[in-house]
C-alpha cells in the first residue's frame, strides 16, 4: 500500500492555499485530515502529483458562536466537535453525530470541511447538515460566498465547491426552545458507513404538535437529500397521535435515487430509509418534549 | 534450586510472550533490515480468466531504482508449486470416484491468468515505491476470456484446466450408498431435505504474507524468513519439488507470525519467486504483502455448496444421512487443498450421533478464484454445519425439542474407541455428559419461556445449539498416507539441558498466536519440577531445530507436546544413571521427584537436577560407558486422532424490523482433554467463537460471477467481527482425557468456530420459527438476508 510519489505543501494561508491551487491545477488536492483521500491514494486509484495539507492555516479551526449560529472552522476534527461545549449545548446533535464518524483514528484527524466536502455518499455528517440546515462558507480568488446545504450535495462525491475554491467554514443555526434533533444510522457491519442514516430536526408547539420537521437522508442513495415527503407528512401533526410518525416515515426513501450493493437491494434499503425516518423523527420528537 | 510447590500443568499462567507483542517490540519478517536489501512488487492479472498476449517491461526495467523485471518465461527450470495430497486410484486412495486432475500451478504463470490477482511479473528495486511505481510500468498485453466463479455454475463454466470433464478437479465418495438408501425408505421414515451454502471466507490474519531471501554467493547459502506455520514444510517443498535446490543449503525462519487461521501453512508463489531472483540479483529480496494483495492471493475457505438429506424415526432416531457437496477448490490446488472437503470432512459427518447409515459423495471444481484450502477448523467445520443444521431441521419437521432430538441419538458414553460409519475411530468421548453442563450452566427451562414472552411482545428471540466433535492433532502418517497424504505427520522435538541446568527447548510446532512459549515452558518446567524461568522454548527455524511438521490441526499440545515429553522422559533416564553413580546406588532405585533425583522413598538422599546436568557436561565423577551430555531429540508419531468435543448455545434476538441478529448470550461447554494452561485455552476458545459467530452473520467473501472481480477486497468491505458485536462468552469444561498421548490433551485451537456457526444460524431459525422458518439456506445471515426471509414467511402466511 504505497501511494505513487507526490510533493507535499503546507501553506499557512487561506490566500497562499488559493495561489497553489491556481498555480498546480488539476494537478493537485486538498489535504483536510486525509482519512478517505490517502487511503485513496494507498490503492492507486487517486494520484494527486501535489497535495496542499489545510493543517497549518491559522483560523481555519475551532468553534465560535456568532448570535444564534455555530461556526466551525473546516479544519475542525470529528473529536473536538464531539466533545466540544458550545456544539455540545447548541446544536448537540453534531456532536453526535461526530462521534459515531469512523473510529476513533479517523475523528482525531478526519475534519467536519473534508467530510462535507468529499461528500462520501455514505457519510453520517450530510444528513445532519440537510436536518440542521448548515451553511457552507467557500472562499476563492474572488472573495467568500455562502451556500446553502440545499444546494450544497449534487450527486456522486460532487458539491457546489468550485474547483478553485476552499470551504473555510461550516455555519450551525442553534438549535431552537422546544426543538429536538437526532441522528440514527444502520451501520455496515464492516466499515460502519451508514448503509442508512436519517437525521430529524423537530420543533413542537409544547402540546406535541409539530410545527417544523427538517429531514436528511444519507447512505442509500449517491448523495444525501433532504426527506420533503416526512417534513411535509408531519408538519401539524400531533406527533402523539396514533401511528403519526409511521405514517409520515412511509416517505422516508422518496427522492433518494436508491443504489444497489452488497449490503442491500434497492428494496430493503429503501426499506431502512422508512424504518430509520421513523426511529430519527421518534428521538428527535422525544428530545423536543 | 527453588523448586515449585504446585504443578503447572493445568496453571493460568501469563503468556510470556505478550509483553513483547504488546508494546511493539515483536519481530515480524517485515521488520528484517538487510544491507543491501531489495524490495520486489507483484505484476497481477485485474481480470479473472485471461489470455497472457505478451509482456513488456521495458519501461518498468528502465524506471529508476530498479534491479530487475522477471516473468514466468524467466524462471526456466523451476516447476509448478506442488499440491501435497493426492487423490487417485492406482495410488488406492479409498473413496476415489474420479482421479484428482494434478493442474500445473506455476509461481508466475505465463500463459494464461485464471484469477483476479493471478502474478505473471516481478519487479524488483532498491525501494518499495521504487518497486511498486515500476510495477505499473509492466505492460501486459491481455485476451480477457469468459470465466465462472460461483461453485454451482463452475462444471458448466468455460474451461480453466486441461481437465478431463468439466471444471471438475475430483469425485470422491464415502460411506454405504445402499445403506444409506435403505435407510431412507424405511417405514413411516420422516426424511428433510435442504440445500446448505457454506459461503467462502477470508482468513485476514493480522500480519500480511511476507517473506525475505536471501541468497549468499560465498556459500551457496539460502536464508527465507517467510510468515509460515510450519517452515521445515516450506523448505522441503520449495526445494524438492519447485526450485530443485539442496535442501541443505537452505534455511527457512519463521519469526514472530502474527495469526495465521490456516492461510500460512501453504507455500505460496511470492516466497517461490524471491527465493529464485535472490539467486539471480546475488541480493537479498523483501516483499510484504498488501492487505489487497492478502484478500486476493491468500488461500480462502470454505465455500461448499451441499443438498442434504436427513432420515428420521418417528421417535426421533437419526436413520440415515445423505451428502452431496460441490466444493470450490479455486482457479489452483493449494498445497493440501483436496484433504479439506475430502478427508477433513466426510470423516467427521458421523458427529456425535449413533446413525444408521451415511453416505456423502463430494465434486471439487475448479473456478476462477483464489485457491480454497485448510482455514481454521478445515472441513469439520463444514461437516458440523451440515450435521447440525439437518439434525435442527429434523427436530422442526418431528416438533421436537432440539436439545431433546440430541441426546436420543448421542453415542452413549465410551473411552478407547467408537468406529464411525466415515472410517475413523473416535478415541473417547461423553457427549452427553457435555450436554448436560452445558444445560446446566444454561439455564434452558428459563429460557424457553422467556422466549414465549418475548413473542407476545413481537421479539423474535431464539437459542441454537451445537453438539459438535472434530478430529484434531493431526495425525497417524501410516493413516495419512494411505488416504494420499504427501507428508508423514508427526512431530520433533528437543529437550537441551545445559550444565548449569537451564533449559532449551526445540519444538517443530510453530506458534503464531498459540502461546507456545508459555504452553510448552509450562509443560517442561512441570515435568521436570523446576521454576518456568530456567526454560526457554525454540520454534520457527529449521537451522535449530531437528524437524516440524507445524502447526495445524489443533496439534501442537498433542504432537508437538508429546514429542517434548518423550525427550523428557529421556533425559530424566539419562539422569537416574547419572545420580544413581552419584548416589552409590542402582539406576533402578532412583526415581525423579520434584526437581531431584532420589533413592526412592529417601528424599534425603538425592541429588539435584541441576548437580546432575552439571556432572553430565563435567564427567568427572561419571557412570562407565555413559555418554557426556543431556540433550535428547525424539519424533512423535500419533497412533490416532484426538477428538474434541462440547456443547454450544447460543441466544439470538432478531429485530422485526430490519432483520439484524444481536448475538445476547453464547454458552461453550468444551471437552478438550486435559488443559495445560486454562487461560490461552479459554482465549483460543473466544477467538473461535468470534471466528464462527463472523461466518455466520457477517463474513463471506463475494465474487462478481460475470466479471470475476472479488467485490469484498478490503476490510471496508468484508465485514470482520469485531469485538462489540459480540456478547461476553460464557465458558465451561468437561475434562476427558484421550488415551491416545500421556498427556491426555485433545486439541483447543478450533473448537470454537467448528461449534459456534450452527449454533447462531440455528438460534436464527428457531427465533423465526414462530414465523415458519424452518431454514436459512445461506450465510452469512445479513440483516437483509434476514429481513427477507421474514418478509417470505409473513407473505407465505
Amino acid at each position: 500500500m504505497y501511494p505513487a510519489s507526490f510533493e507535499y505543501h503546507s501553506p499557512t494561508t487561506v490566500k497562499d492555499a488559493l495561489g497553489l491551487m491556481g498555480k498546480l491545477g488539476d494537478d493537485a488536492k486538498l489535504l483536510a485530515g486525509g482519512h478517505s483521500l490517502i487511503p485513496m491514494m494507498k490503492l492507486r486509484l487517486a494520484q494527486p502529483k501535489h497535495l496542499i495539507d489545510l493543517r497549518n492555516v491559522p483560523g481555519l479551526k475551532g468553534v465560535k458562536e456568532d448570535g444564534g449560529t455555530i461556526v466551525i472552522g473546516a479544519m475542525t476534527t470529528w473529536y473536538e466537535l464531539e466533545t466540544n461545549a458550545i456544539v455540545k449545548a447548541k446544536c448537540p446533535i453534531v456532536s453526535e453525530t461526530a462521534s459515531i464518524v469512523g473510529d476513533p483514528a479517523v475523528r482525531n484527524l478526519g475534519t467536519i470541511g473534508g467530510g462535507l466536502a468529499h461528500a462520501d455518499p455514505a457519510a453520517d455528517m450530510p444528513a445532519t447538515a440537510i436536518a440542521c440546515n448548515f451553511e457552507m462558507v467557500c472562499e476563492g480568488p474572488k472573495g467568500r460566498r455562502t451556500v446553502k446545504v440545499d444546494e450544497w450535495f449534487q450527486g456522486l462525491m460532487s458539491t457546489a465547491l468550485k474547483e478553485d475554491e476552499i470551504l473555510v467554514e461550516v455555519r450551525v443555526p442553534a438549535l431552537a426552545k422546544g426543538t429536538g434533533a437526532a441522528y440514527l444510522k444502520f451501520p455496515h457491519p464492516a466499515s460502519r458507513f451508514a448503509i442508512v442514516g436519517v437525521a430529524a430536526v423537530i420543533s413542537t408547539d409544547g402540546k406535541g404538535t409539530c410545527s417544523k420537521a427538517s429531514i436528511g437522508v444519507t447512505g442509500a442513495g449517491t448523495k444525501a437529500v433532504r426527506a420533503k415527503g416526512v417534513e411535509a407528512g408531519l408538519s401539524g401533526k400531533n406527533l402523539a397521535g396514533a401511528g403519526a410518525i409511521e405514517a409520515a416515515a412511509q416517505k422516508g426513501a422518496e427522492g433518494v435515487d436508491v443504489q444497489a450493493d452488497l449490503q442491500g437491494s434497492v428494496e430493503y434499503k429503501a426499506h431502512l430509509c422508512r424504518v430509520f425516518a421513523k426511529r430519527a423523527v421518534e428521538a428527535a420528537a422525544k428530545r423536543a418534549g | 534450586m527453588a523448586v515449585t510447590e504446585d504443578r503447572l500443568f493445568g496453571k493460568s499462567i501469563k503468556r510470556r510472550e505478550d509483553p513483547r507483542f504488546i508494546t511493539g517490540q515483536g519481530r515480524y519478517v517485515d521488520d528484517l533490515k538487510l544491507p543491501g536489501m531489495t524490495y520486489a512488487a507483484f505484476v497481477r492479472s485485474p481480470h479473472a480468466h485471461a489470455r497472457i498476449k505478451g509482456i513488456d517491461t521495458t519501461a518498468a526495467k528502465a524506471h529508476p531504482g530498479v534491479v530487475a523485471v522477471f516473468t514466468g518465461k524467466d524462471m526456466t527450470g523451476v516447476n509448478s508449486l506442488p499440491c501435497g495430497w493426492d487423490l487417485r486410484k492406482e495410488k488406492g486412495i479409498p473413496g476415489v470416484v474420479q482421479d484428482l486432475a494434478m493442474v500445473p500451478h506455476m509461481p508466475l504463470t505465463s500463459d494464461v491468468a485464471r484469477h483476479v490477482g493471478d502474478p505473471v511479473a516481478v519487479v524488483i528495486a532498491d525501494s518499495q515505491s521504487a518497486a511498486t511505481d515500476a510495477a505499473e510500468k509492466v505492460n501486459v498485453t491481455w485476451e480477457p476470456l469468459p470465466a465462472v466463479t460461483a461453485t454451482d455454475k463452475a462444471e458448466k463454466g468455460p474451461k480453466i484446466h486441461d481437465v478431463p470433464t468439466g471444471n471438475v478437479a475430483f469425485k470422491w465418495a464415502l460411506g454405504d450408498a445402499a445403506a444409506t438408501d435403505a435407510a431412507f425408505k424405511t417405514g413411516g421414515a420422516v426424511t428433510v431435505k435442504k440445500r446448505i451454502v457454506n459461503q467462502r471466507l477470508v482468513a485476514n490474519a493480522m500480519e500480511p504474507r511476507a517473506c525475505v531471501a536471501r541468497y549468499e554467493d560465498a556459500t551457496g547459502e539460502l536464508t527465507l524468513w517467510v510468515t509460515s506455520q510450519n517452515p521445515h514444510v516450506h523448505r522441503l517443498l520449495m526445494c524438492a519439488f519447485v526450485l530443485g535446490i539442496p535442501e541443505h543449503k537452505v534455511r527457512v525462519i519463521a519469526p514472530d507470525v502474527g495469526g495465521g487461521f490456516g492461510s500460512k501453512i501453504f507455500l505460496y508463489n511470492e516466497e517461490v519467486v524471491c527465493s529464485w531472483a535472490s539467486r539471480k540479483i546475488k541480493r537479498p529480496i523483501r516483499w510484504t504483502a498488501s492487505r489487497r494483495e492478502a484478500y486476493m492471493t491468500d488461500a480462502h475457505g470454505r465455500d461448499h455448496v451441499t443438498d442434504a438429506e436427513i432420515a428420521l424415526s418417528k421417535e426421533g432416531k437419526i436413520l440415515g444421512l445423505r451428502v452431496k457437496t460441490t466444493a470450490n477448490l479455486g482457479a489452483y490446488l493449494s498445497t493440501f487443498a483436496p484433504a479439506v472437503p475430502t478427508f477433513l470432512y466426510g470423516t467427521l459427518l458421523n458427529g456425535v450421533y449413533a446413525i444408521g447409515a451415511i453416505h456423502v459423495d463430494v465434486t471439487g471444481v475448479f473456478t476462477n478464484t483464489t485457491a480454497v484450502d485448510a482455514y481454521r477448523g478445515a472441513g469439520r467445520p463444514e461437516a458440523c454445519y451440515v450435521l447440525e443444521r439437518m439434525v435442527d431441521a429434523g427436530a422442526a419437521a418431528l416438533k421436537m425439542d432440539p436439545a431433546e432430538l440430541r441426546r436420543k441419538n448421542f453415542i452413549p458414553k465410551f473411552s478407547g474407541a467408537f468406529n464411525t460409519l466415515v472410517a475413523v475411530t473416535y478415541d473417547s468421548g461423553d457427549y452427553a455428559g457435555a450436554l448436560d453442563k452445558l444445560m446446566q450452566v444454561f439455564d434452558y427451562k428459563k429460557f424457553r419461556a422467556e422466549q414465549a414472552e418475548a413473542r407476545t411482545q413481537g421479539r423474535l428471540l431464539g437459542v441454537g445449539f451445537s453438539t459438535y466433535i472434530e478430529a484434531c492433532s493431526i495425525a497417524p502418517s501410516k493413516v495419512v498416507g494411505a488416504l494420499g497424504a504427501g507428508a508423514g505427520l508427526y512431530e520433533s522435538g528437543t529437550v537441551r539441558v545445559h550444565p548449569t541446568g537451564m533449559v532449551t527447548v526445540y519444538t517443530g510446532s510453530h506458534s503464531h498466536g498459540q502461546g507456545h512459549e508459555t504452553t510448552f515452558a509450562q509443560l517442561v518446567a512441570d515435568d521436570l519440577g523446576i521454576p518456568m524461568e530456567q526454560v526457554e522454548v525454540i520454534h520457527g527455524d529449521t537451522g535449530q531445530i531437528a524437524f516440524g511438521m507445524g502447526t495445524y490441526g489443533s496439534r501442537s499440545a498433542s504432537v508437538g507436546g508429546t514429542a517434548i515429553k518423550m525427550s523428557l522422559n529421556k533425559i530424566k533416564e539419562k539422569g537416574k544413571l547419572i545420580a544413581a553413580h552419584l548416589l552409590e546406588a542402582s539406576p533402578k532405585d532412583i526415581e525423579y521427584v520434584k526437581g531431584q533425583f532420589q533413592v526412592k522413598g529417601v528424599p534425603a538422599k538425592a541429588v539435584p537436577f541441576g548437580a546432575v546436568s552439571l556432572t553430565a557436561y563435567v564427567p568427572h565423577n561419571y557412570p562407565e560407558g555413559l555418554e557426556p551430555g543431556l540433550d535428547e531429540t525424539s519424533f512423535y508419531d500419533p497412533s490416532n486422532f484426538c477428538f474434541p468435543f462440547g456443547a454450544h448455545a447460543c441466544v439470538v434476538e432478531v429485530e422485526p424490523e430490519t432483520g439484524k441478529v444481536n448475538v445476547v448470550k453464547y454458552v461453550a461447554v468444551d471437552d478438550v482433554g486435559n488443559v495445560i494452561n486454562p487461560m490461552i485455552v479459554d482465549g483460543m476458545v473466544h477467538g473461535g467463537i468470534a471466528q464462527g459467530v463472523g461466518q455466520a452473520l457477517w463474513e463471506g467473501a463475494v465474487y462478481d460471477n460475470d466479471s470475476g472481480q472479488l467485490m469484498t477486497g478490503s476490510m471496508m468491505d468484508y465485514a470482520m467481527p469485531k469485538a462489540d458485536m459480540l456478547p461476553a462468552y460464557v465458558t465451561d469444561r468437561t475434562v476427558t482425557p484421550t488415551p491416545v498421548n500421556p498427556l491426555g490433551v485433545k486439541g483447543a485451537g478450533e473448537t470454537g468456530t467448528i461449534a459456534s456457526t450452527p449454533a447462531v444460524v440455528n438460534a436464527v431459525v428457531d427465533a423465526l420459527a414462530g414465523l415458519g422458518v424452518d431454514h436459512i439456506d445461506a450465510m452469512p445471515l445479513t440483516a437483509e438476508r434476514v429481513w427477507k426471509t421474514i418478509q417470505a414467511a409473513k407473505a407465505g402466511k
